[in-house]
């Protein structure tokens, strides 16, 4: 091979390596979806995995979200005072977190926090055998441990976003009514009156979405995690990356989806 | 029956398995020596299907494993793993009566316990282990669960991979004492793999040694000392002069 074409085989292997792993990522998400609708079922891992991604999560979701909605108030206030609109508040506090930063923050904490979770658990158990147990004692590995993580990140990130929205907007009205002059009743009808279903249904679509990414980059990387305890750090990293970075992906396409006209 | 014909396995440019030929007949108990990184595990999972050999054939009383059917197949077999395996979140019993709480072979919890508590007392565990979690246990006692998880549902077929690393020598010979025991009691076929020789003059009623690739010796445990092979004597010494390169 000519030096000169040494920069395109390169280019050529890490596209191919790039697509190859995007074929596989694909493969697995399908293939959770079908072990999630097909028998057998482990209700006892469904409960489990619905406790850990769910409950366990409200402290960090409420308090990422309290936070984020009182900072917005002051930011909109301050913003909007520079063309008389401070009044717009509560509508735009309301807005912001319910089409965006409820439904971005929990999935990108859902991440930080169930996906590195899942993918250290799962690599821990690929490397000390575990998995290869699971499948000595006729337990698919994918139906034990996959699918009834995957059913539980998609049904229950919805609610967290769900939570974490009104969570942000009490943080606006607390911000708002405490610090910025704002009438409580008002607030809350300003609040109220200027949401509309599409805003909601976007919301919590979007958190089904992000809870599947982050329970498949999770478990995906697990089950292809190298040897050792470098493996399972690697596996950990890796999967919370493209977790978060194909959060933030599908977020830009389903606001697309819901929003561009 | 289990019948290995031709088996070939490799990883990259290397073969880890080069031809292998073994027969181990129902209800005898071979135990598969060699050096490390010689294929003794890989030759396990291919018959057990957690790996798939690149060619050969390997089959069961006569059934081409990759044709038969996976749930019934591994329900005929019990292995203990090198570290356990035993899963984290399950308590002992749990771990122990995985296989009686799901699938084909479930029972009721309580039959499934009892049954758990039963196999635990066969190892040698008192019934108060049964509530604790792996985390908790010494690793003999981790061994020793996950041989009752190996016996639990009387498999036809037992495999056990290093059964005894890690553990002291008297915690060795209790587990190879065990083996032993069972492997009669329930009349089982056994392979078990591993470089430990006290473990090979317990268990086994055979020994085939795995030498690059291909089983470079085979015959009756009691044939072993006298058998004349440079690799096996070598390997029984312990010595690093011979056929078999210290540095590997």
């Amino acid at each position: 091979m000519k030096p000169l074409t040494y920069p395109l085989a390169a280019l050529g292997r890490v596209t191919l390596g790039f697509l190859a792993m995007v074929g596989r990522v694909s493969i697995f998400a399908g293939q959770s979806l079908g072990h999630i609708v097909r028998p057998p079922f482990y209700p006892r891992e469904f409960l489990n995995a619905l406790l850990h991604i769910g409950y366990f999560s409200l402290p960090v979701v409420g308090l990422t979200a309290i936070f984020t909605g009182a900072a917005l108030a002051l930011q909109i206030y301050s913003g909007g005072q520079r063309f008389s609109a401070e009044a717009v508040v509560p509508q735009i506090v309301a807005i912001g977190m319910v089409r965006e930063l409820g439904p971005v923050l929990v999935g990108l904490m859902i991440a930080a926090r169930v996906t590195s979770s899942i993918a250290a658990e799962v690599a821990t158990m690929k490397v000390t055998e575990q998995i290869d147990a699971l499948v000595t004692l006729s337990t698919h590995p994918m139906k034990y441990l996959t699918a009834p993580r995957v059913l539980a990140a998609i049904l229950v990130v919805p609610a967290l976003v769900g939570i974490g929205d009104i969570i942000g907007i009490m943080g606006g009205y607390i911000v708002g009514t405490k610090q910025l002059g704002f009438a409580p009743g008002a607030y809350l009808t300003n609040t109220w009156n200027f949401l509309e279903t599409a805003d909601i249904v976007s919301s919590l679509v979007k958190g089904a979405v992000f809870g599947f990414i982050a329970a498949v980059m999770g478990c995906y990387h697990g089950m292809n995690s190298g040897r050792g305890a470098q493996g399972v750090g690697r596996a950990t990293k890796t999967s919370v990356e493209a977790a978060a970075v194909l959060i933030l992906a599908a977020n830009f396409l389903l606001t697309s989806f819901f929003f561009a006209t | 029956m289990i019948e290995l014909t031709n088996v070939h396995k490799g990883f990259g440019p290397k073969q880890v398995l080069a031809g292998v030929n073994l027969t181990i007949p129902r209800g005898e108990s071979m135990v598969v020596i060699g050096g490390s990184g010689t294929g003794k595990s890989v030759l396990l999972k291919c018959i057990l299907g957690l790996m798939t050999q690149d060619s050969g054939t390997i089959t069961l009383d006569g059934e081409d494993t990759s044709q038969v059917e996976r749930d019934a197949f591994l329900a005929r077999f019990g292995m203990l793993f090198q570290g356990g395996a035993l899963f984290d979140s399950l308590s002992v019993w749990q771990n122990v009566a995985f296989r009686l709480l799901r699938g084909s072979l479930a029972r009721p919890k309580t039959e499934a316990r009892e049954i758990a508590i039963e196999k635990l007392r066969r190892v040698g565990l008192t019934p108060d282990v049964a509530d604790l979690f792996p985390a908790e246990l010494s690793g003999g006692m981790q061994k020793r669960v996950g041989l009752a998880r190996a016996i639990a549902a009387e498999p036809e077929i037992i495999f056990f991979d290093e059964p005894t690393t890690g553990l002291d020598p008297i915690m060795s010979g209790v587990i190879n004492d065990l083996i032993r025991e069972i492997v009669v009691e329930m009349g089982a076929t056994a392979m078990t793999i591993t470089h430990d020789m006290s473990s090979v003059r317990v268990i086994a009623d055979k020994v085939a040694m795995l030498h690059a690739g291909k089983v470079q010796w085979t015959g009756p445990v009691g044939d072993m000392d006298s058998s004349g092979d440079p690799y096996l004597t070598q390997f029984i010494s312990g010595s690093a002069e011979g056929p078999i390169e210290a540095v590997r």
